[in-house]
C-alpha cells in the first residue's frame, strides 16, 4: 500500500493543486461577490470561457500576453454586464439567464475561433505568461517546491483573493454588498443604491471569472480550445457555496477540489488496479458529497435570486 | 411652527386611491398618533414622507421649508427616520452592521468597527435602548430588533421619527419599555409619529391624534379631548354596536378534550407542551391566554392534527382522534381558523371561488368523478361573500388581492359553512382593523350561541376577556390556571401569563 501513499502524499500533488485551483478560486470569488449582492451567477462558466478566448485574442493580436490578460478581464466583465442587464434591469430569471450566457459563450467563442484562425478545435499558439521563479521563496525547503515556481497569475490571484476578502468584510462597500443581498429593501431605506451595488458586483464577478479564464489559456496552456473551461465555472460555483460565499473560503474549497483532481490524475498513471473511469469520477463524487453536506449547513444570502424594485413593497 | 407638514397629499396605486388630499402636521417634540383602520392610508402617507413613495400631488414642508423628497436618502438628510412594521434588518448581519450600513464610519478606507460600536453605545445609553452591537440580528428578540431600528434612525440624526405599528409585534412588558423610550425621546425634542389602529395605546401615549379613513383626513384633535368612543366613530364612521348576547347556557357535553397532552421540544430544550388537559363543552368559548410563544402554536397544531403529540390523547365528541390527519379530524366536525392564514388558510393565487371549497372540494356537493362542479363551487362562494360581507369585486379575483380583513372573513365563512360542532379559532383577528375584528368576534359568539364548542387561542388579552366563558392561562407549555372568565382580574391574568404565579 506504500504505492498508494506515494500517490496521495506527493509534493507534486500540492504543486498541481495550486496550479489547478487558481482559476477556480478566482471564479469562485466572482461568484461570491455576485451572489452576496443577490444575483445568482451560474454564468461563471461562460464568463470564464469568454475570458480564456479574449486572453488568446489579445495575445495573438498584440503579441503581449499581459494585454491578453487585460482583454480577458474586460471580456469577462462584458459578459458579466450582459447577465447584469438581464437579471437586474430586465428581471429575467437569474439561473435561466446564466445558462443562456454559458451556451452563448460556447457558441460565440467557437465561431469567432473559426473566423479568426480558420480552425475548429483549437487556435494557434500565442505568447503565454510563462512562470516566475520567486527568489527566496523557491529556496525554502518543501514550501519552495510547492510555491516557488508558478505562473505570475497564481501570485496575483492569491493577493487578489485576500484583497477581495478585505473588500467584502472590512470596507463600507462590502457591508453595502452584504446588506443588499440579505435585505435589499433595508439597503434601499438607508440610502444604499441597490442597483448600482448589484451591477458592480456582477460585472466584477465577470472580470474575476475572465481572469480565471485567462489563466487557462495563457498560463496553463498557450492557446484556446473549444469549451476549454470544461465545467470549471460550475466547480467554481460549488466552491463558492462550499466556501460560504467568502473569497478565502472559496480558495480553500478550490484547493480541496483540485487536490482530489491531482490525486486522480496521478492515480491514473500509477499502477492501481481500478478502472480509469472510476478514478476519474473521484473529484466529482467528492464534490457532490461535500456539497450535499455543505448545502445542509450553509445558508445563501437571504434575497439571492430575488428581484428588487425600489418602492415595490407596500 | 410645525416639524413636518403635509398638504393635499394624493397617491393612487392603479385604480385605488390610497391618499386623497390628505393633510397632516406634527409639532416639534410631540407624540402624534396617526390612527385609522387597515387600508386607511396611514402607512402610505408616512412612506411618502420617508421617500419610499412619491405622491402624485401635494407638498411636504419640513420645518416650514418646502421639501423635495425623492428617496429615503433625502428624507434622512432632512432628519426624518422611519421604523417599519416589518423590520428593515438583515438577519445575519450584526447589530452594528445593520445600524451603520449606508453611513459607515471609516478609517483609511476601511470600515471603522470600533467607532461604530462606540457611537451605538452612546445613543443606546442616552435613551435607554440597550443593545449589544456585536449580536447577530436573528439571535436577538423582536423587542431588541425594534430598538436597533430606532437607534438606526437616531444615529442618522432623525428629529422626526415615524413608528409604523410598533406594538404589533411586542409583548406587554416590551410595549411598556417602548413607551418609556418614546417619552424619553419626546423630552429630548424628537417628534414621534406613531401609526396604530389600537385605541388604548393612542389614549395612553399620544399628545395629539390625526384620524384617517378611506384615504382622507377626518381630523386632528388633542388626545385630552378624545374618548375611545369618539375615536372609533372617527375611524369607522359609525359607532360599533354592542355584541348581541342572546346566548344559550353552556351545555354539559364535552365536545373537545385534551388528556395530558405533551409535545417534546427539540433535543435538550424543555417540552413545548407539557401535560395539557382541557375540556371544551358545547355552547362555551374556552379562551387560551398567554404571551405569544408559550405553546399556543403547538396547541393549535396538536388539536388540528398538524402535529402528533409525543404523549397524551385528544378526544373529539368522545372519540379518540390522536394521530389522525387534519383532513380526517376536520371531517369529524371541526372548523379551523388557523393563526397563519396566508400559510395555512388559503392559496392566495387561487380565486375566491376555489378558496371557498378548499378542504371540502372532494365532497359530493362540489365534485363528481374527480372534477369540480364549477356552478356549485361558484354558488357556494357567492353565498359566503354575501353572508359574511366580503368586500370583493368578483369571486374570480385571486384571494391575495383582498385586504387582510376580507381574506379572514372569507376564510371564517368557509370554515363555518362546513358541518361542524367544534371551532378552533387561532389568532382570529390578528392584524385586522376594528371593523373586521368586531365582525369576526361576532361570528365566533354566534357560533357559540348555537351550541358549538369554541377553543379560542389568542395573544390579544382583550379578545380573550371579551369572548371567553372560561379562560385557561398558558405559560411555558403548561396550563397554569383555568377558571370562569369572570373570576380573573386583568392584573391576575397578566401576572399568570408572565409566570409570576406566586404574586397572584
Amino acid at each position: 500500500m506504500s504505492g498508494f501513499a506515494d500517490v496521495v502524499f506527493n509534493m507534486n500533488n500540492l504543486t498541481a493543486t495550486i496550479r489547478m485551483a487558481t482559476p477556480i478560486a478566482l471564479a469562485a470569488m466572482g461568484g461570491a461577490f455576485s451572489e452576496r449582492s443577490g444575483v445568482v451567477n451560474i454564468g461563471l462558466e461562460g464568463m470564464m470561457l469568454a475570458g480564456a478566448f479574449c486572453g488568446v485574442l489579445g495575445s495573438h493580436f498584440t503579441g503581449s500576453p499581459w494585454l491578453g490578460v487585460l482583454l480577458a478581464v474586460v471580456g469577462g466583465g462584458l459578459v458579466g454586464a450582459v447577465l447584469a442587464v438581464f437579471a437586474i434591469r430586465l428581471k429575467a430569471d437569474h439561473v435561466v439567464t446564466g445558462v443562456g450566457i454559458n451556451i452563448l459563450a460556447s457558441g460565440a467563442t467557437t465561431w469567432l475561433m473559426q473566423v479568426i484562425w480558420k480552425r475548429k478545435g483549437a487556435t494557434d499558439l500565442v505568447a503565454g505568461l510563462g512562470t516566475w521563479s520567486v527568489p527566496g521563496l523557491r529556496d525554502i525547503p518543501m514550501l519552495g517546491t510547492v510555491l516557488g515556481m508558478h505562473s505570475p497569475l497564481v501570485y496575483i490571484s492569491l493577493i487578489l483573493i485576500v484583497l477581495g476578502w478585505v473588500l467584502m468584510f472590512r470596507t463600507p462597500l462590502g457591508l453595502r454588498i452584504r446588506m443588499t443581498g440579505e435585505h435589499p429593501e433595508a439597503a434601499d431605506t438607508v440610502g444604499i443604491n441597490v442597483r448600482a451595488v448589484q451591477y458592480f458586483c456582477v460585472i466584477l464577478s465577470g472580470c474575476l471569472a475572465g481572469l480565471g479564464g485567462a489563466y487557462l489559456s495563457l498560463a496553463q496552456l498557450n492557446w484556446f480550445s473549444k469549451d476549454m473551461s470544461a465545467g470549471r465555472g460550475y466547480m467554481a460555483l460549488a466552491a463558492c457555496i462550499f466556501g460560504g460565499w467568502n473569497p478565502i473560503g472559496g480558495l480553500g474549497a478550490s484547493f480541496l477540489f483540485s487536490f482530489t483532481d491531482a490525486i486522480q490524475m496521478r492515480m491514473q498513471t500509477a499502477q492501481i488496479p481500478l478502472p480509469v473511469e472510476i478514478i476519474q469520477m473521484i473529484p466529482y463524487l467528492l464534490t457532490i458529497l461535500i456539497l450535499a453536506g455543505a448545502v445542509v449547513r450553509s445558508r445563501p444570502p437571504a434575497a439571492l435570486g430575488k428581484h428588487y424594485e425600489a418602492g415595490q413593497a407596500r | 411652527m410645525y416639524a413636518v407638514r403635509m398638504e393635499n397629499i394624493t397617491k393612487c396605486f392603479g385604480n385605488v386611491v390610497a391618499n386623497d388630499g390628505v393633510r397632516f402636521a406634527a409639532l416639534p417634540g410631540e407624540i402624534h398618533c396617526l390612527l385609522g383602520e387597515n387600508g386607511a392610508g396611514k402607512s402610505t402617507l408616512m412612506r411618502i414622507l420617508f421617500g419610499l413613495y412619491r405622491a402624485d400631488s401635494g407638498s411636504i414642508y419640513v420645518n416650514e421649508q418646502l421639501a423635495n423628497i425623492a428617496g429615503p436618502r433625502d428624507a434622512i438628510s432632512l432628519g426624518i427616520g422611519m421604523v417599519h412594521q416589518h423590520f428593515m434588518l438583515a438577519e445575519r448581519l450584526t447589530v452594528a452592521e445593520n445600524i451603520v450600513a449606508g453611513c459607515e464610519p471609516r478609517r483609511n478606507g476601511l470600515l471603522d468597527y470600533d467607532r461604530a460600536r462606540r457611537q451605538i453605545r452612546e445613543v443606546s445609553e442616552r435613551y435607554g435602548l440597550a443593545v449589544d452591537p456585536n449580536a447577530v440580528i436573528e439571535e436577538i428578540s423582536v423587542g431588541q430588533q425594534q430598538r436597533v431600528e430606532i437607534i438606526k434612525a437616531l444615529m442618522r440624526g432623525a428629529r422626526v421619527l415615524i413608528l409604523d405599528e410598533p406594538t404589533a409585534v411586542l409583548t406587554p412588558p416590551e410595549v411598556d419599555e417602548l413607551f418609556a423610550v418614546m417619552r424619553a425621546l419626546r423630552e429630548s425634542g424628537t417628534t414621534i409619529v406613531f401609526i396604530t389602529h389600537k385605541l388604548k395605546e393612542t389614549m395612553e401615549i399620544s399628545d395629539r391624534v390625526t384620524v384617517l379613513r378611506d384615504g382622507k383626513t377626518i381630523g386632528t384633535i388633542d388626545t385630552s379631548d378624545a374618548t375611545p368612543d369618539s375615536l372609533v366613530e372617527m375611524m369607522v364612521g359609525r359607532s360599533l354596536p354592542v355584541h348581541d348576547d342572546q346566548r344559550m347556557p353552556p351545555g354539559e357535553v364535552v365536545l373537545l378534550e385534551l388528556k395530558d397532552v405533551s409535545v417534546a421540544g427539540r433535543k435538550g430544550s424543555r417540552a413545548r407542551l407539557d401535560g395539557v388537559s382541557l375540556a371544551v363543552r358545547s355552547g362555551e368559548v374556552l379562551g387560551i391566554a398567554g404571551v405569544d410563544g408559550n405553546g399556543q402554536l403547538e396547541l393549535e397544531e396538536v388539536v388540528t392534527g398538524l402535529r402528533r403529540p409525543s404523549k397524551g390523547r385528544i378526544m373529539l365528541i368522545g372519540k379518540d382522534v390522536t394521530g389522525l390527519d387534519t383532513g380526517r379530524i376536520k371531517d369529524r366536525g371541526v372548523a379551523y381558523i388557523p393563526s397563519d392564514r396566508l400559510k395555512r388558510g388559503m392559496v392566495d393565487s387561487l380565486s375566491l371561488a376555489r378558496n371557498s371549497v378548499l378542504g371540502v372540494h372532494r365532497c359530493a356537493d362540489f365534485s363528481r368523478r374527480g372534477a369540480l362542479l364549477e356552478n356549485a363551487v361558484r354558488e357556494h362562494a357567492q353565498t359566503i361573500v354575501a353572508k359574511y360581507d366580503v368586500r370583493a369585486e368578483s369571486i374570480d379575483q385571486p384571494m391575495g388581492s383582498l385586504s387582510g380583513g376580507n381574506q379572514q372573513k372569507m376564510l371564517v365563512g368557509r370554515e363555518l359553512a362546513r358541518p361542524h360542532s367544534i371551532v378552533i379559532a387561532a389568532q382570529p383577528t390578528r392584524g385586522l382593523d376594528v371593523g373586521a375584528t368586531h365582525y369576526i368576534r361576532e361570528q365566533i359568539l354566534s357560533s357559540r350561541n348555537t351550541g358549538k364548542a369554541v377553543l379560542l387561542i389568542s395573544a390579544e388579552l382583550d379578545e380573550v376577556l371579551e369572548l371567553s366563558d372560561r379562560i385557561a392561562v398558558i405559560y411555558e407549555g403548561r396550563i397554569v390556571d383555568v377558571r370562569p372568565a369572570s373570576q380573573f382580574t386583568e392584573r391576575e391574568l397578566g401576572l399568570l401569563m408572565t409566570g409570576q404565579r406566586n404574586e397572584v
